[in-house]
Order: structure tokens, then sequence, then C-alpha cells
């Protein structure tokens, strides 16, 4: 894992005391609200409806144990017990007082973290994949590179007041696990004909109220001229995003008003431009934190063999373990998704158990995913049951990866001050319905994605099944959404049509998912019969 | 009834107005007439409260009910935590 050099520390450090002080001169008088909230939510910290919330980075999602710890015991020490892990990989606290936060700060850069630009518009927090490093698909490691961005980005001084907020995902491999073309930038590590390495480049998808799928604008650009390249298509955006009206000011607004081609033809005058001022990292800083990922010391020649006597730990191994690069390995994940629980919500002493745990059996690391799930990436085969076991004395072991009850769920009107409709409630009863009526494993994959407004941060428009809260004269409402897909072959999903209260959105999905299990074909997944069939049975069977 | 709500500067609790100073109960909120713009810069200026601002609401049996359901959980607190309601009686109706 990357660990701080003595400039990311300082640079961590001397935003701590400055927000410390902001913060004093804020509760004196001498700061007005007007004049500190800008401050404050550069520091990643928000006023949503109960208290004031604080969104901690975790760059690319990965962590290690002894971070994870210090987030347990935040949730303790500043919170309510508890925190809850986001679509964008990073863990957010709703109860945090504005004189505790420079504390909480200085807390978490003890452990060389911070919530610099989890907010604002700015470059945000890099995602990737949460199986980077551990994957037999992937073809390189694609942290260093998230690392390198994370540099680039952080308090960059022309990118720090864009047009609007910015979101980078790196990833590695053709199984796309987060959601790479729902970024403004997307950037996949390839290799070329020639066996080299270098980066595709997809700009201006998103979600939000309009959202569209990045297309590709480059499809090979080599490792040394990354920064450059990212630096061109920024200040094209820079120059040229919609500045007038937020609601078109991102870079999918303007990727899509110009037209691909206008905006990558400017794109390649800027490049050609920057190729000139030599502004790329020299290589030599790549693999300075190259060495930071190198693999943990795996013992080689182990066994793949697990015992799968159990019946209950059979499914779990089935549905929530995946692949190592590595004999004997497995990358396991750790639902957060209990029946009838809170998407994402973990107690500080099951946070503090995922921080053991990775220390014991994981080489020390975990990884947050987009699925706002755990990942333990290097397991030994053979410790698989005693920490299954463990996990289930925690609650924190229910098998249902890319289940339907594997619910991604943004905070909705529970918690956040721009909701329409709740979202968790529905979260709720959807995971408690489908587990009574023994739905759940026979649907096999089927990814369910719930927001509480257009803003769209819990991914309504990539679910297999979205659906969308909505304000109908006052009362909630939710729109149904079906088609979606956040992989490889991402695609937008599409209303159905009129919405229902929160008992009638429940319904109709058990009624889609029937129509599904009834006309589906070998192999078939939800998402794979709903393109064969297309949106008019559906839509017969739910309106009838 | 028109009342006045807002959160507390320092801790972010949300707060009501009840005439003299800042509840943490919905149901000390007061009546605010035509004096609220005053009332409300008044006391954002002595920093006794942050981002207040007026709501509909009306007097129930229950207690005093903000008209819109985003008042009402934030009256309330998330329904899906009642656990951390200040109201031990709060039910995740009661926002309905
Ligand atoms: C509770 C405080 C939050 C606020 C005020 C907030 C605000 C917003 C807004 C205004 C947008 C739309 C931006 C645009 O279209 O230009 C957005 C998008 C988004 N947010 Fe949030 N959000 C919050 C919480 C979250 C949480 C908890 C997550 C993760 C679960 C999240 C992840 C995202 C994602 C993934 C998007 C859509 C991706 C995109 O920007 O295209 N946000 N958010
Ligand atoms: S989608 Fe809307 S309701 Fe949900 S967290 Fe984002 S802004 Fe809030």
């Amino acid at each position: 894992m990357y660990s701080y050099d003595h400039y990311d520390q300082a640079m961590v450090d001397a935003r701590v005391a400055e927000f410390r002080d902001q913060t004093r001169r804020r509760i004196e008088g001498t700061l007005s609200e007007e004049k500190f909230r800008p401050l404050r939510l550069q520091n990643g910290l928000y006023l949503q409806l109960h208290a004031y919330m604080l969104r901690v980075a975790v760059p690319y999602g990965t962590l290690s144990s002894a971070q994870m710890k210090v987030l347990g015991d935040i949730a303790d020490k500043y919170d309510r017990g508890y925190g809850h892990f986001t679509t964008r990989q990073n863990i957010q606290y709703n109860w945090i007082k504005l004189e505790d936060t420079p504390d909480i700060l200085a807390d978490l850069a003890k452990v060389e973290m911070h919530a610099i630009q989890t907010s604002g518009n700015c470059i945000r927090n890099i995602s990737s994949d949460q199986y980077a490093g551990a994957t037999p698909d992937e073809i390189i490691d694609p942290r260093p590179y998230a690392e390198l961005l994370r540099q680039w980005s952080s308090f960059h001084p022309e990118f720090l007041a864009l047009p609007r907020k910015f979101k980078i995902c790196v990833i590695a491999s053709d199984t796309d696990r987060a959601a790479m073309k729902l970024h403004d930038i997307g950037i996949q590590m390839v290799k070329n004909d020639a066996g080299e390495v270098g980066c595709a480049f997809y700009v201006g998808g998103g979600m939000g109220r309009t959202p569209f799928i990045a297309p590709q604008i480059k499809a090979f650009v080599p490792l040394d001229q990354l920064i450059t390249y990212a630096e061109a298509c920024l200040r094209v955006y820079n120059r040229y995003g919609r500045r007038d009206n937020k609601y078109k000011a991102r870079i999918k607004i303007l990727v899509h008003e110009l037209g691909l081609d206008e905006y990558s033809r400017q794109v390649e005058e800027e490049f050609a431009h920057l190729l000139n001022q030599d502004i790329e990292p020299p290589l030599a800083e790549l693999e300075r934190i190259k060495a930071h990922f190198a693999d943990p010391a795996f013992e080689q020649g182990l066994s793949d063999d697990l015992d799968l006597s159990n019946p209950k730990f059979a499914r779990w191994v089935k549905a929530n373990t995946a692949p190592h690069k590595v004999p004997g390995y497995t990358i396991a994940t750790i639902s957060l998704k209990p029946v009838g629980g809170i998407p994402g919500d973990a107690s500080a002493d099951q946070i503090r158990l995922m921080a053991d745990l990775a220390k014991d059996y994981s080489f020390d690391e975990l990884r947050v995913t987009h699925a706002q799930n755990i990942v333990l990436p290097h397991v030994k085969k053979a410790d698989l049951f005693v920490l299954w076991e463990k996990l289930v004395a925690a609650d924190l072991a229910t098998a249902n990866l890319n289940a339907i009850t594997d619910i991604i769920a943004c905070p909705g009107l529970d918690y956040c001050s721009l909701a329409n409709a709740r979202s968790i409630p529905v979260a709720q009863k959807i995971s408690q319905r489908f587990t009574d009526n023994g739905k759940e494993e026979t649907l096999g994959e089927l990814k369910l994605k719930i927001s509480g407004c257009i803003n769209a941060c819990g991914h309504h428009h990539a679910g297999h099944i979205g659906i969308l809260g909505v304000d109908r004269k006052g009362t909630e409402n939710y729109q149904l959404l079906l088609g979606g897909s956040e992989g490889a072959d991402t695609s937008l999903g599409q209303i159905t049509g009129p919405g229902f209260n929160e008992d009638g959105i429940v319904d109709a999905i058990d009624k889609v998912t029937d129509f599904y299990l009834a006309e589906r074909q070998e192999g078939e997944r939800f998402l794979d019969t709903y393109r064969r069939l297309g949106m008019a049975p559906f839509k017969e069977v739910i309106y009838g | 009834m028109k009342i006045i709500t807002g959160n507390d500067l320092k801790s972010g609790a949300v707060t009501w107005w009840d005439g003299k100073g800042w509840s943490l109960s919905v149901n000390d909120a007061v009546e605010v007439a035509d004096d609220a713009a005053a009332i409300i810069a008044g006391e954002e200026a002595t920093r006794r409260v942050n981002g207040a601002y007026i709501i509909d609401a009306e007097k129930t049996d229950a207690g005093i009910r903000p008209a819109h359901i985003k008042e009402r959980i934030r009256a309330l607190g998330p329904t899906v935590r009642l656990d951390l309601s200040l109201d031990p009686s709060a039910t995740p109706d009661r926002v309905l």
C-alpha cells in the first residue's frame, strides 16, 4: 500500500492546522457562515438533515487495518457508533459536531487520511477496482496510476475551481467492477499490440439528472504521457465547461454539446501544446509509487482445496469469494447488507473487527467497494472457514454478493437534505421480502440500486433494477427503472411508467422478477432477459 | 402556524425557536408572526443558530407537526434509526 512521504504528510498536517484556525474563527464569530461554508466543504464537512456530516476520502478504496481501526474509533468517539460506506468508496459520518472536526481531521492525519477534496468543484477522490492487485483478470495493478493521479490532482491549483465536481476512475480489467464509464474520466489500463502498457481514456460519463455513458476518446495514451493527457482533458473542460448553469456544468454536457470529435480535437491541440511544457512527472516517480504496491509475501504452492461440507459456509464461499491470482488464496467480500439492514452502514465494533480480520487474514489490507461492501483482498483458503465463523458472529456473513438483496442505497431523506424520498426503508423492505419468499437465491445476479433524488448517488440509472425517489405533491413516490448496468456492458435504465408508493414499488419488483423467472432462458441473468425481451412485456406485467 | 428551525452552530443539532432560545424538541416551537426575519438575523449574528429558516407547521393533539415530511424527519431523527431519536415514543409512521 502507498504510504505518505514527507510532502504528503506536511500537506495534510498543514490543512488540519488551517481548518482548526478557520473553525475557531467561525465559532468566535469573525468568519460568517457564508465565508466559512466553502472552507468546511473543502474539508468534507456538510450540514445535513440532523447534524454535520463528514465525508472521509478512501483513495481508490484501499485501506490498511490501522486506518480502518481509526475509522471505527472515530465512529465511537465523535459520532453515534457507526459509519456509512458510500458508492464513492468513501465513508460518511452522520452526527459530527463542528467543534470536534479539527480533532477528527487530526486523528485521520495520524493514519495518513483526510477529507480534502471530498466536496466542491474539484477533482474528487479517485475510484478504482476493489479487486486491484488480487484478481487474475487484470493486466496490471491499477492503483499506482490512481495514486499518481491522486498526487497530481491534490491541491492542483488550476483545478480547484472547476465548473463542477470531477470524478476519475482507473481500472485495469475488462470486467469493469467500478462503473468506470460513469465517471467524468474513466481510464482503463490496456496493452497495445507491442505489449506496452498504456491508458484508454473515456470522457464525459456521469449519472445525476442527465446520465451519459462515457465514450472512448483515446485508445492508447503511453504511460509517460498519462498526466499530460489528463491535464489536457481537464484544461479544455475548465475553459469551456458551463459555469452559467449548474445543471449543465459537468463535463458530460460539454462533451455532448460540443460533440466528441470537437472536444477531442481541442484536447489534442492542448495535449500537443502541453507535451512541450514538460509537465509529466518523471517515470522514476511512478516507479517509486509502484514499489509501495508490490505484492505482499504470498506463500507459494498452496493448495486450492476447501472443505465445503458446511452448507452455510459453502453458500457464502460461492456468493462472496472471487478467484485470486495466487493459488491457495481468494478474494473475500464482506457484505454490509444484512437482511433488512441499512446498506453500507457498519458499527464501530464491526469496523474495528474488520480491521483486525484484515490484519490476521489479509496482509493488513481492506477495500471499500462502490457497492458499499468491504473486501479482504488476500485471504488464504486455509484460513477461510475460521474467518467466516468470525464474520458470522459479528453479523457480517450475509451470503448475497450481487444478489437482489445486495442493494446500493443512498442515505435518502433519512439523512440527506437534498432528498425527495427515503431510500433506506425501501431497501430494507425489498431485502426482507426477497429473503422471506426465498427468491433471492433463485434470481441469481440482480443489481438493485436506489437513489433518493435525481442526483443519483445511489446509481439508480445503472441498476438492473433501479429505483428513483421523487416528491409527488409532498409525498414520497418511487419510479422504477429497468435495464441499467455499470459493468463492461454499461447501459442506462429506462423508467417503466408511473411511480409507486413504498409498498407499491416492492410489489412491482416482485412482479417483474416473477416474470423474469418464468421467461428466462438457460444461463440468462435478469438483465439478459430484459435485454432480449425489451421493456414492453415487463411494463405489461406491472401495469397490465 | 409558522415556526423557525435551524441547526446549532457548534454541534449541528436540529433546533427549534421557542421564543427565548433554541430547543431540541419541536414541541417547544412557538408561532412567529411578522418578526421571523428579525429573529433569524439576530440569532445568526450571535451565532446561537446556523442556517435558520421559517417553515409551516400545525398544532395537533400529539404536538407540533411540521407540514413537510423533511422537517418531520428532522424533528424525529432518521426513521431507520429511531434508537437515536430524542423522542422515546417515536415511530416511523409519525413522519407520514
Ligand atoms: C448526503 C450528502 C450528499 C449530498 C449533498 C450529495 C450531493 C450530490 C449531488 C448534488 C450530486 C449531483 C451532481 C451533479 O449531477 O452534478 C451527486 C451525485 C453523486 N453522488 Fe452524492 N451527495 C451526497 C451523498 C452521497 C453519498 C452517500 C454517495 C454514495 C453513496 C454519493 C455519491 C454520489 C454519486 C455516485 C453521484 C453520481 C455520480 C455523478 O456525479 O455523476 N453522494 N451527489
Ligand atoms: S441521491 Fe439525492 S437523496 Fe440520495 S444522497 Fe444523493 S443527493 Fe441525497
